[in-house]
C-alpha cells in the first residue's frame, strides 16, 4: 500500500520536477542562512560563519542527487537525462557519430540479412498446419529423398506411425488454355496430398485419394493462387473449366490459398496435378517400376504421440520386408526422417552449411565493427578524462558515469541497428520476389518476420554493451586529483593497450574476410575457364518436351529427327545435336552399370554408377565434345541394330581399366542388356562444377528414346536472327509445341548460380571487412597523430626529417596492421578449406590469392593512414608551440 | 558508503518523527538543530542528508509540510506529524525498544550464562 502510494507520488513528482527543485533550493538557502545567523551569534566573523554553515550542511550536489532519488523515478529520469546528454554529445561530434552509426548499420544489417535468410530457409517450418510434426522420408546412408511409386505405396499402407503419407514430383508441362501454349512448372502429387497436409481450398475443391482409379484416371488441376492471379486474372469462373495439358483435357478443380505454395521452400509451382496421370504429364509412366525412384519426396504428419525414433523403427521394419521381397530393386532400405522444406538433407545440408558459414562471417563483421567502435570509444573516453574527473570531483559516482557512457554506446548501436535493419528488410523483400533463374520456378521466400526484428534488436543491444564496455576500466581507474593536476596530456604509452589489441583483432578479422572473398572470386574465375566437356559459346539451345504436344512412343523420335533436319537447313547453323538432358542441368540421370561377367545384377554388385545421356549422332559435334577414340554414334544405331554406347574416359577406366580395353568391350545394364562400347570421349562436368570426374555414357536416342529433349544448335554466332529463324522453323513443324530458346551461356547461369551467390556474398562481406579495417586503422592513426601533435612539433623543431616524423607518428599503426594482417591471412587460409566444398576450385594455396591479400591489406593500410600522415607532415612547429 | 546511509536514514527517520512528536511543527533547520543537540555528532556534519529523509517521510504520508515564517521572518517550510505518522511512530518505537532490548541482552551475555 505504502509502496504503491510512494510510486504514484514519485510518478507525479517526475512531472512536477521544476517546482520541487525550486522548493529544495529555497529550503537549503534558508537552512544555511539560519545556521549562518547562529554562527554569527556565536561570534564568528561573517565569512567564516557562512563557510562553517556550508561545511556543516555537507555536499549539496550529492545531497540533491539523493533527494532526487527519493523524489522521483530515478532510473527513468536519469535515463532520460542520460539520453539527452548523449544526444548532445553526439551532435557535438557529427563525424564520430556518422562513422559509428554507419559502421554499426553495416554490421547489423549484414547480420540481419544473413539471419533473415537462415531464418526463412532453415529455421522457419513449411507453411502448413502443424508443421512441427511434418517429416520427409530419407532412404539409405546417403539420405536420398527420392523413392519409387511402388515403394511409396508400401510405405504408405504398411506404416503405423504417420497419419498419412503423400508424395510429389516436380516437372514441367505445356498448358494450353485456348491461346498461346506455354510451359508451366507443376507438382505432380498423390491424390491424398492436400488432405495429408491439411490444406483447404481457397476456391472450388482439391482432388482426393478417392479420385484416383489407376493411370490417367484423374485429369484434374489445382491452381496456385499466384498462377490463378497472373494467368486467369482472378476469374472465379475458372472452376470446372477444361484446359489442354500436353494436349490432354484436364479440368481445373480449384485454387489453393495464397499462403500455400507447395512443399519445397524454394520452388514455386504453377499448379498441382495428380501423379496417377503421370503418363499424360511426362509422356511415360513409372508407377509400376519399383526400381525407378522418380518421386522427389515422400512426406507426412506423424501421428500424435509417435516420436520420430519410433517412426524410423517402424519404417525400417517395412524396409527390411521390402529388401527381402524385392531384392532386385530394393537395395539398402533403411530410413531416416528430415524436414521436408528443402528436400531433406539433399538441399538442406549444403544450404545449412553455407548459411551457417555465412552467419559466422557476418558475426565476425559485427565483432570487427564492435572492436572498431570500442577503440573509438576508448579514445573518446581518454579525451574526456577531464570531464570525467570533474564529474567525479563534484561527487558523481563512477557507476553513474559508466551508465552515462553505456547510454551513449547503446544509443549509437540502436540508431545504427535501426538503419541496418531498415536496409536489410528492404533487401530481403527484394530477394523474396527475385527469380534468380529465368528457366526455373526458383524463388527464395525470405520475407523478414518478428524473429529477424528481434535478432536485430538483440544484436544492437549486445554490440552496444560490448563496445561500450571497452572504456570501463579506463573510467574506473581515473584519479580526479591526478587528472586535474596534470591535465589530460598523458603520454601515448609504449605498452600494449586494450586499444591496440582491439585493432589487431579487428584487422585479423578483416583479413580473414578479404582472404576468403579473394579465394572465392579466384575459384569462380577458374571454374569459368575450366573444361566442361562441351563448348557453351556460340551455341543455342532449343528446349522442349515432345510429350507436351502429345508425341509418344514411335512418333517422338521421328518428330525429333524432322526437327534436327529442319534446323540444319537454316543458314549459319553448322550442326544440330539432340540430348535428353543437358549436362550441368539440375543434376543428371544416374544408373548402375555392371561388368560383362557379372550375372547377379543387384545394385551392390554394380561396377560403377554412371550418368546417362540419350543423344543424337551429331550431339558431340554440336557440343564440341572431343572424341578420343572409336567412332561417334550414327543414324544406323537404331532399334534393329545391336545396342551400343559411347562412354567417357572415366567410365572406360572404371569398368575396363583403360581406354584401349574399353573400345569394343561390353558392359551390362540393370535389365541385363549387353552394350558394346564403340567410342570414347573426354571427361566433362555433369552434375555440378565442383564434382570429381564422373563416369558417363551416351546412348543413341533411337535405341533409348528421350521424352524431354534439348537441341544444341552450333552456329557461327549472330544469335538474335538465328533465334528468330529457329523459332519460325519449329513453329512450322508443330504450332502446338511449347519450347524455349536460349544460349548455352545463359543456361550455364543455373549451374554457376550457387558459386556465383557464394562469391557475391563473400565479396560483399570482404568489402565490408575492408571498409571496417580502413575506418579502424584511420581512427587509430588519426587519434595517435592528434594526441602527439605537440611532441611531433618539437621533434620537427629539433630537425627531424619527414621520414622520422612519419615513423614516430604512424609506426605503431603500421606495425599493428602488419601483425593483424598476418594473423588474419593464416586464419583465412585455414577457413578457406570450408569454401572448397561450395566454390569450385577454391584453394587458398594460390600465389595470386596470397599476394592479393597482402596487396589489399597494404593498400588498405596506405589508404587509411594517408590523411593522418599528411596531417603529421604538415605540422608547423612554430604555430603549434606558440599555441600551447 | 551506501549501507551506512541506509542505516543512518532509518534511524534518522525515527528521530525526525520523535522530534516532531515532542516539539510540534518545525522547519528543516530546527529539526537538524534538535537532533544535533540530542544525538551529539550524528548530524554535526552532513546536515543536508536530512532533506531526502524528510521527503521520504512526506511521501509515505508520515509527515506533512506547509510554508510558514521562520525566526528571522523569512519563508520556511514547516514539517508536522500526521495521524498516520503518529501511529507509525508508536509501532516503530515499540519495535525499536524490543530490538534494543534483545540486542542489549545479547551484549550482556557472558560465556558462563550459556553453558
Amino acid at each position: 500500500m505504502k509502496t504503491l502510494r510512494r510510486f504514484f507520488t514519485r510518478l507525479f513528482n517526475s512531472t512536477a520536477r521544476r517546482a520541487q527543485e525550486e522548493r529544495l533550493r529555497e529550503e537549503i538557502a534558508e537552512h544555511i542562512a539560519l545556521q549562518t545567523a547562529e554562527n554569527l551569534r556565536a561570534g564568528l566573523p561573517p565569512i567564516e560563519a557562512r563557510r562553517q554553515a556550508m561545511l556543516k550542511f555537507g555536499g549539496v550536489e550529492a545531497m540533491k542527487e539523493d533527494y532526487r532519488a527519493e523524489r522521483g523515478m530515478l532510473l527513468i529520469e536519469n535515463l532520460v537525462r542520460d539520453i539527452r546528454f548523449a544526444l548532445r554529445m553526439l551532435r557535438k561530434s557529427p563525424g564520430f557519430t556518422a562513422v559509428a552509426v554507419a559502421t554499426l548499420a553495416l554490421g547489423i544489417g549484414a547480420n540481419a540479412v544473413v539471419f533473415g535468410i537462415l531464418n526463412a530457409l532453415i529455421l522457419r517450418p513449411l507453411n502448413v498446419p502443424q508443421a512441427e510434426s511434418l517429416y520427409g522420408i530419407e532412404r539409405g546412408n546417403d539420405k536420398a529423398v527420392n523413392h519409387s511409386y511402388p515403394d511409396y505405396l508400401d510405405l504408405r499402407d504398411r506404416n503405423r506411425s504417420f497419419e498419412d503419407l503423400a508424395a510429389y514430383n516436380v516437372t514441367s508441362v505445356g498448358l494450353d488454355t485456348g491461346n498461346n501454349p506455354s510451359a508451366a512448372w507443376i507438382l505432380e502429387t498423390t491424390g491424398n496430398y492436400f488432405d495429408a497436409l491439411g490444406i483447404h481450398p481457397y476456391l472450388g475443391r482439391f482432388f482426393h485419394a478417392a479420385d484416383e482409379h489407376g493411370p490417367n484416371s484423374a485429369p484434374y488441376i489445382v491452381l496456385t493462387y499466384a498462377y490463378w492471379h497472373s494467368h486467369f486474372q482472378d476469374d472465379r469462373g475458372v472452376v470446372g473449366r477444361v484446359v489442354q495439358l500436353n494436349k490432354h483435357p484436364f479440368t481445373i478443380l480449384g485454387v489453393a490459398p495464397l499462403e500455400f505454395r507447395g512443399t519445397l521452400l524454394i520452388v514455386f509451382p504453377d499448379f498441382w496435378v495428380p501423379l496417377v496421370n503421370q503418363e499424360q504429364v511426362e509422356g511415360m509412366n513409372v508407377l509400376d517400376a519399383r526400381g525407378n525412384r522418380g518421386l522427389l519426396m515422400v512426406l507426412g504428419h506423424l501421428k500424435a504421440g509417435v516420436t520420430p525414433a519410433q517412426a524410423v523403427a517402424d519404417l525400417n521394419s517395412i524396409g527390411s520386408y521390402l529388401e527381402k521381397t524385392y531384392p532386385k530393386d530394393d537395395g539398402q532400405m533403411t530410413f531416416s526422417l528430415a524436414r521436408p522444406g528443402l528436400a531433406g538433407d539433399w538441399l538442406g545440408d549444403p544450404m545449412r552449411a553455407f548459411l551457417t558459414g555465412l552467419m559466422l562471417l557476418a558475426g565476425l563483421i559485427l565483432l570487427a565493427a564492435c572492436a572498431n567502435l570500442g577503440s573509438l570509444f576508448a579514445a573518446r573516453a581518454a579525451d574526456r578524462s577531464r570531464e570525467v574527473a570533474l564529474r567525479l570531483a563534484l561527487g558523481s559516482s563512477r557507476m553513474r558515469i559508466l551508465r552515462q557512457l553505456f547510454t551513449e554506446a547503446v544509443l549509437i548501436s540502436l540508431i545504427g541497428g535501426a538503419i541496418g535493419l531498415w536496409g536489410s528488410v528492404e533487401l530481403l523483400r527484394a530477394l523474396s520476389v527475385w527469380q534468380p533463374l529465368p528457366t526455373a520456378p526458383l524463388q527464395v521466400p525470405v520475407n523478414p518476420d518478428a524473429n529477424v526484428y528481434a535478432a536485430a534488436l538483440l544484436l544492437s543491444l549486445a554490440s552496444g554493451l560490448l563496445f561500450g564496455a571497452v572504456p570501463v576500466r579506463q573510467v574506473l581507474r581515473t584519479d580526479p586529483y591526478q587528472v586535474m593536476k596534470s591535465g589530460s596530456t598523458r603520454t601515448v604509452g609504449r605498452r600494449i593497450t586494450v586499444r591496440d589489441l582491439l585493432l589487431v583483432v579487428q584487422i585479423a578479422i578483416c583479413a580473414v574476410l578479404v582472404t576468403s572473398s579473394l579465394v572465392a572470386v579466384r575459384g569462380l574465375a577458374r571454374s569459368l575457364h575450366t573444361s566442361f566437356g562441351f563448348e557453351p559459346h556460340n551455341a543455342l539451345l532449343v528446349e522442349t518436351a515432345l510429350s507436351m504436344a502429345g508425341y509418344s512412343g514411335d512418333t517422338a523420335p521421328a518428330m525429333q529427327k524432322r526437327m534436327i533436319e529442319a534446323l540444319e537447313t537454316i543458314p549459319g547453323v553448322k550442326t544440330v545435336g539432340l540430348v535428353d538432358r543437358l549436362p550441368l542441368y539440375y543434376g543428371a540421370n544416374g544408373t548402375h552399370v555392371f561388368t560383362d561377367k557379372t550375372s547377379d545384377l543387384q545394385p551392390s554388385n554394380a561396377a560403377a554408377e554412371t550418368v546417362i545421356y540419350n543423344i543424337s549422332p551429331e550431339y558431340f559435334d554440336a557440343a564440341q565434345t572431343t572424341l578420343l577414340a572409336g567412332r561417334p554414334l550414327s543414324w544406323h544405331d537404331d532399334k534393329t541394330a545391336p545396342p551400343v554406347a559411347v562412354v567417357n574416359r572415366e567410365f572406360a577406366s572404371k569398368i575396363f581399366g583403360s581406354a584401349t580395353n574399353a573400345l569394343g568391350g561390353y558392359f551390362k545394364r540393370r535389365d541385363g542388356t549387353r552394350i558394346q562400347v564403340v567410342g570414347i570421349v573426354e571427361d566433362g562436368k555433369y552434375g555440378s562444377l565442383a564434382e570429381d570426374p564422373q563416369a558417363a555414357m551416351f546412348l543413341p536416342f533411337l535405341q533409348s528414346p528421350a521424352g524431354q529433349m534439348c537441341l544444341v544448335v552450333r552456329s557461327n554466332g549472330d544469335s538474335p536472327q538465328l533465334a528468330a529463324a529457329i523459332k519460325s522453323a519449329v513453329t512450322q513443324l508443330d504450332a502446338g509445341l511449347p519450347f524455349s530458346i536460349r544460349t548455352w551461356n545463359q543456361e550455364l547461369e543455373s549451374a554457376l548460380f550457387p558459386s556465383r551467390m557464394a562469391t557475391l556474398s563473400l565479396g560483399v562481406l570482404g568489402a565490408m571487412g575492408a571498409m571496417l579495417s580502413i575506418t579502424g586503422i584511420f581512427g587509430m592513426a588519426a587519434y595517435s597523430v592528434s594526441k602527439r601533435l605537440r611532441e611531433l612539433g618539437i621533434r620537427m623543431a629539433l630537425g627531424a626529417q619527414p621520414r622520422e616524423v612519419l615513423h614516430a607518428a604512424l609506426g605503431r599503426a603500421v606495425k599493428l596492421l602488419a601483425f593483424g594482417s598476418a594473423a588474419g591471412l593464416l586464419l583465412g587460409i585455414l577457413a578457406s578449406r570450408v569454401l572448397a566444398s561450395i566454390v569450385y576450385q577454391a584453394t587458398p594455396r594460390d600465389p595470386l590469392v596470397l599476394t592479393g591479400v597482402v596487396l589489399a591489406m597494404s593498400l588498405l593500410g596506405l589508404l587509411a593512414t594517408w590523411i593522418p600522415a599528411q596531417r603529421a607532415l604538415s605540422i608547423d612547429p612554430m604555430i603549434l608551440l606558440r599555441e600551447e | 558508503m551506501k549501507q551506512k546511509t541506509d542505516v543512518l536514514q532509518g534511524t534518522l527517520a525515527l528521530m525526525v518523527l520523535k522530534t516532531l512528536d515532542v516539539l510540534g511543527p518545525l522547519h528543516g533547520y530546527g529539526i537538524a538543530r534538535r537532533i544535533e543537540q540530542i544525538s551529539g555528532d550524528l548530524l554535526a556534519v552532513n546536515q543536508g542528508t536530512l532533506y531526502p529523509v524528510l521527503l521520504k517521510l512526506e511521501q509515505e504520508g508520515a509527515i506533512e509540510s506547509a510554508w510558514g515564517a521562520s525566526e528571522n521572518n523569512r519563508r520556511a517550510r514547516f514539517y508536522s506529524l500526521t495521524r498516520e505518522g503518529r501511529k507509525h511512530l508508536q509501532v516503530e518505537t515499540q519495535d525499536w525498544q524490543q530490538t534494543a532490548a534483545i540486542i542489549g541482552r545479547f551484549f550482556e551475555v557472558k560465556p558462563e550464562d550459556l553453558s
